[in-house]
C-alpha cells in the first residue's frame, strides 16, 4: 500500500469498514511508514479534539417556551 | 444514552444521561408526562443545535429549528410507529425543518440531497505531499507530516477550540452535519445513517473529508519545528 491510497482509507479503517484483505495491508504499511502512523495519529487527535467541543445549549427561553408548549397541549 | 460535556472548574464533564427505553418513553410523552419530556429535552437539544446549525446560517436560526422540531414532536407523538428509534424520528423531523429553513435562508446555495456532491471527492490530502511516478517510492510521502505539539497545553486547546469553531462553519453542509454527529455528538455511524437517510458509504465518505480538513487546519496550528 502507498501512503497516498492509506490517508483515505483511514476513516474506514478507524469504524473497521476495511474488508480483511485490505486492513491486512493497511495495517502492513502502518508498521512500516513513520509518516502515516504520525498521519493516523494525527487523525486520532483531530477526533479527540471535536469530541471536546462544549455543547451548544438551547437558551432558558426557548426551554421555557417548548416546555410550556408541552404543557399546554397536555391540557387542552 | 447520550452524552453530554458541561463545563465545569477545569476542562470538562462527561456526563451521561439514561434516557428510559423507547416505549417507555413515547408512552410517557403521550398521557403529557412533563418530567420525561424536560429530561428527553435536555438530553438531546445540544446535540439537535449543532445538527440543526448544519443547515441555517446562525445559532438564532438553529435554536428556532429546534424549538419548531420539538413542537413538531409533541403534536406528532401519537403518529410515532416505532418503525425507527424515537430519537432516528426526531432528528429526521429536525432535518426535515432544517433543510427548509436553509433553503429559504440561502437560495443561492440550492443544495436537495444529503448525498456527496462533487466537493466531496477527490483526494484529501493534497497530492503533491506524495511523490510523484519519478520518485524512489511514488506514492509515498516526499516529506512526512511534521509532528504535532500536545493539545493538551491550555493556552493551545483554547485556540484548538476557536479553530474547529471556525473549520465547521466553513465546512458544505452535509459534512458538517455528520462531524457533528459522529464526532462532536457521540453517534454511531448506524444512527447517523439513520437519522439523515444515507448509506454507510456516503456517511464514511463525508466524515472522512471533514475530519482530514479539520486535520489540515489544526497541523497549521499544531504543526512543530519547520514545515513539512
Amino acid at each position: 500500500m502507498n501512503c497516498d491510497e492509506f490517508v483515505e482509507l483511514v476513516t474506514a479503517f478507524l469504524d473497521d469498514a476495511l474488508d480483511p484483505a485490505t486492513e491486512a495491508r493497511f495495517v502492513e504499511h502502518l508498521a512500516l511508514c513513520e509518516g502515516c502512523e504520525r498521519y493516523l495519529g494525527q487523525f486520532r487527535t483531530t477526533i479527540a479534539e471535536l469530541g471536546k467541543l462544549p455543547p451548544e445549549t438551547l437558551s432558558a427561553e426557548t426551554r421555557d417556551a417548548v416546555l410550556g408548549a408541552f404543557r399546554d397541549w397536555h391540557s387542552a | 444514552m447520550t452524552v453530554t460535556f458541561l463545563p465545569c472548574c477545569r476542562g470538562y464533564i462527561r456526563l451521561v444521561t439514561t434516557l428510559p427505553p423507547d416505549e417507555e418513553l413515547v408512552a410517557a410523552l403521550r398521557r403529557g408526562d412533563d418530567a420525561a419530556f424536560a429530561a428527553v429535552l435536555d438530553a438531546w437539544s445540544a446535540s439537535m443545535l449543532r445538527l440543526a446549525r448544519s443547515f441555517v446560517s446562525t445559532h438564532a436560526s438553529a435554536e428556532e429549528v429546534v424549538q419548531e422540531t420539538w413542537l413538531a414532536v409533541l403534536k406528532g407523538v401519537g403518529l410515532f410507529e416505532g418503525r425507527s428509534a424515537f430519537k432516528t424520528w426526531v432528528y429526521r423531523i429536525l432535518v426535515n425543518t432544517a433543510k427548509k429553513r436553509g433553503t429559504a435562508e440561502r437560495r443561492s446555495v440550492p443544495w436537495t440531497s444529503l448525498l456527496p456532491q462533487d466537493e466531496d471527492h477527490g483526494p484529501t490530502v493534497d497530492p503533491a505531499r506524495f511523490q510523484g511516478a519519478d520518485g524512489a517510492y511514488p506514492g509515498h510521502w516526499r516529506e512526512s507530516p511534521a509532528p504535532w505539539a500536545s493539545p493538551e497545553d491550555t493556552a493551545l486547546s483554547l485556540e484548538i477550540r476557536r479553530v474547529i469553531t471556525t473549520v465547521l462553519d466553513e465546512l458544505p453542509a452535509r459534512q458538517r452535519a455528520v462531524l457533528s454527529l459522529r464526532d462532536v455528538g457521540d453517534h454511531t455511524a448506524a444512527e447517523v445513517c439513520a437519522m439523515l437517510q444515507i448509506s454507510a458509504a456516503n456517511q464514511r465518505v463525508l466524515l472522512h473529508r471533514a475530519r482530514a480538513v479539520v486535520r489540515e487546519r489544526l497541523a497549521e496550528y499544531l504543526a512543530t519545528g519547520a514545515r513539512t
